[in-house]
């Protein structure tokens, strides 16, 4: 979809996700550039997974188109999938499987094989730090280090893009700091990332943040400039001014308050 | 630019293929339940049905109120007591007690014989005597009814008609030999579904299924990977009660094991498919577990594991025609009962094949969609 040797690796236009009477997602364009750290933040059920899930695949979109490393994500689904990691919540884990069986398995997913797989495992192993912990069942690791095993798993195959949906919930905040050096280490290296966020202090970490409430993109920019925008003294004000307007907006619809907030954050 | 669809395998879905499997095995080695069921579920039902599931002896406590006291009352109750239907505990001297006593429970049959037995069978009468039987286990009462007839009319027969009935493939009929061939089937049909569909609900449920699909592994290779594994599990299952009914019951092995395991596929893969289906409607592993269930009681009453499916009413046997181990289990009991060769089992083995592929297709479909 898009043109040879642009920067945009996320590419989104009109996208449009509908369920049943519910609108998830409506008229969001936007896009992001290689080597991008791009926020996506908003209160839930604002459409920010459901975002997500589409630009991975895992959703259809109702309308609207979206190109993820320059391949559009509905008619070239696996190209895609090819080039992208995804990391969600549950990390997507086998907790009865050691920490190298959880990557060699992924790896080997993603097509790698014999000794170019082993010498990545390596390289994962040794950049996330996970060396102490090589054959420990994932199970038993604590939330920080099943976050840096997930990401492992979700990059062995070194994609071009990254998404990564509430990467830090529940995470200790010395693992946080951790996992965010990691990230722009990524970055510096030429990955695109995508990342919605609840922790304030990460969202001003990103080079870019969109605000996304009821399914629609209500700023766009740099920390600077979203706060600028806003008039606030710093991010987290900003979004709680946006959570405030939400949630009055939220009563004078009455009930469909309950509807759009049941379902839209996790379909 | 255009499909083909290349029914082979190419390289890249085979390593994701491989890389499920490998996962399958190692996940399934260190799952306490998967082996349990695999090696402990059927040793524990042999035990259950093989020897508490008894269907030709009954051993009901009996009591005697015998008026004739004379030779011909003495070797009618030995000849009941021969049967191994009726355990004599007593006597008693009037229809009262015998009624108050099965009431009590601690009696279930008596055995009334008049004051006038030996004379009449003297003058060559027809002499009379009663069997009562606490009939309200059909089950238990059936057998001891047909026996005690038998047994009655052999002890004071003067008639030369001898009737000899020679039970054919199960000649001491015991019913181990009937059970433990269709235990075969019944266990594969709950371990199979209750283990697949268990599996793949914990991928749904942790998040690795939904991690999965936004890899590049195609559903085939997903799905297979998921599902191959178990057909094994199925094959060692079916190996350990063969071998354990066999060495605790003797069950005759007739026909041939070969044809008996080949045939076998079409049932397993239509209990994986079922698996498949379950876990493409519950959500959680418990719920799993209870559809899973739920599925297993037709099975067990109308597939002819237990009862004959002669015996039932007409909407019954319809709904025994859609199980497929109503099928397999004429393959079982042909095979290994009977020594059937494929020339007897293959509409058997047909409708399975035929129930395997709808199966399959259909989970197949339905979980397609469950993953966007």
């Amino acid at each position: 979809m898009t043109a040879p040797g642009s920067t945009l690796t996320i590419d989104a236009r009109a996208l449009r996700k509908v369920f049943g009477a519910l609108v998830a997602v409506d008229n969001l364009t936007l896009s992001v550039a290689r080597g991008e750290v791009f926020g996506l933040l908003g209160p839930n059920g604002s459409g920010k997974t459901t975002t997500i899930r589409m630009f991975c695949g895992l959703l259809q979109p109702t309308s609207g188109t979206a190109s993820v490393a320059g391949y559009d994500v509905v008619t070239h689904g696996e190209a895609v999938r090819r080039r992208i990691g995804y990391m969600s919540q549950k990390y997507g884990l086998y907790d009865d499987l050691t920490v190298v069986e959880n990557i060699r398995f992924y790896a080997t997913i993603y097509g790698l094989q014999g000794e170019a797989r082993e010498t990545r495992i390596q390289a994962l192993v040794r950049e996330l730090d996970l060396s102490q912990r090589v054959d420990q069942f994932a199970g038993t690791l604590s939330g920080g280090w099943k976050q840096r095993l997930g990401l492992a798993c979700a990059t062995a195959h070194e994609p071009p893009v990254l998404f990564l949906d509430e990467p830090t919930a529940g995470v200790d905040p010395a693992s946080r700091r951790r996992f965010w050096e990691i990230i722009h280490e990524f970055a510096r290296r030429g990955t695109t990332i995508l990342v919605t966020t609840h922790y304030m202090d990460e969202a001003e970490r990103c080079d870019r943040l969109a605000f996304m409430s009821r399914g629609h993109l209500i700023a766009l920019g740099t920390p600077d400039e979203v706060t600028r925008q806003f008039g606030k003294a710093r991010v987290e004000d900003v979004f709680i001014a946006l959570q405030q307007q939400d949630e009055m907006r939220s009563a004078e619809m009455g009930n469909r308050k309950w509807e759009i907030g049941g379902v839209g954050a996790q379909p | 630019m255009t499909h083909f669809r290349i029914p082979i395998l190419h390289f890249r879905r085979l390593s994701g293929f491989t890389a499920m499997l490998r996962k399958e095995f190692i996940q399934m080695r260190r799952d306490r339940i998967t082996l349990g069921m695999m090696v402990g579920l059927p040793a524990v039902q042999l035990a259950l049905f093989g020897y508490a599931i008894r269907t030709e002896v009954r051993h009901l406590p009996t009591v005697v109120m015998d008026e004739s006291r004379s030779v011909q009352s003495r070797a009618l109750v030995d000849a009941l007591r021969n049967t191994g239907n009726f355990d004599v505990i007593g006597d008693v001297r009037s229809r009262d007690e015998i009624r108050s006593r099965i009431e009590a429970g601690d009696v279930r049959a008596a055995v009334i014989i008049p004051p006038a037995f030996a004379n009449d069978l003297k003058r060559g009468k027809q002499a009379q005597a009663q069997v009562i039987v606490d009939a309200a286990d059909p089950l238990a009462s059936t057998a001891a009814i047909n026996s005690a007839s038998l047994a009655a009319r052999a002890a004071v027969a003067r008639t030369p008609i001898d009737v000899r009935v020679r039970p054919w493939y199960n000649p001491a009929l015991k019913s181990s030999t009937y059970i433990v061939p269709g235990l075969v089937g019944l266990l594969l049909s709950i371990t199979l579904i209750v283990i697949t569909s268990m599996a793949i609900v914990r991928e749904r449920e942790r998040g690795t299924l939904e991690q999965l699909v936004v890899t590049p592994i195609d559903k085939t290779s997903l799905m297979l990977g998921k599902i191959v594994p178990f057909a094994l599990v199925g094959y060692v299952q079916m190996t350990v009660i063969l071998t354990l009914g066999k060495l605790l019951f003797g069950i005759p092995l007739q026909g041939s094991l070969l044809l008996l395991y080949a045939l076998s596929a079409a049932f397993i893969v239509a209990n994986l498919g079922l698996g498949l289906f379950v876990s493409t409607i519950a959500q959680t592993q418990a719920q799993a577990m209870q559809l899973s269930f739920f599925f297993m009681l037709p099975n067990i009453l109308l597939s002819g594991y237990m009862f004959p499916r002669e015996a039932m009413p007409a909407p019954a046997q319809w709904i025994g025609m859609l199980l497929p181990l109503t099928y397999y289990l004429k393959i079982l009991r042909g095979i290994l009962l009977r020594g059937a060769g494929f020339t007897r089992m293959w509409p058997e083995a047909l409708v399975l094949a035929t129930f395997a592929t709808a199966v399959v297709a259909l989970s197949v479909r339905r979980f397609s969609k469950t993953m966007g």
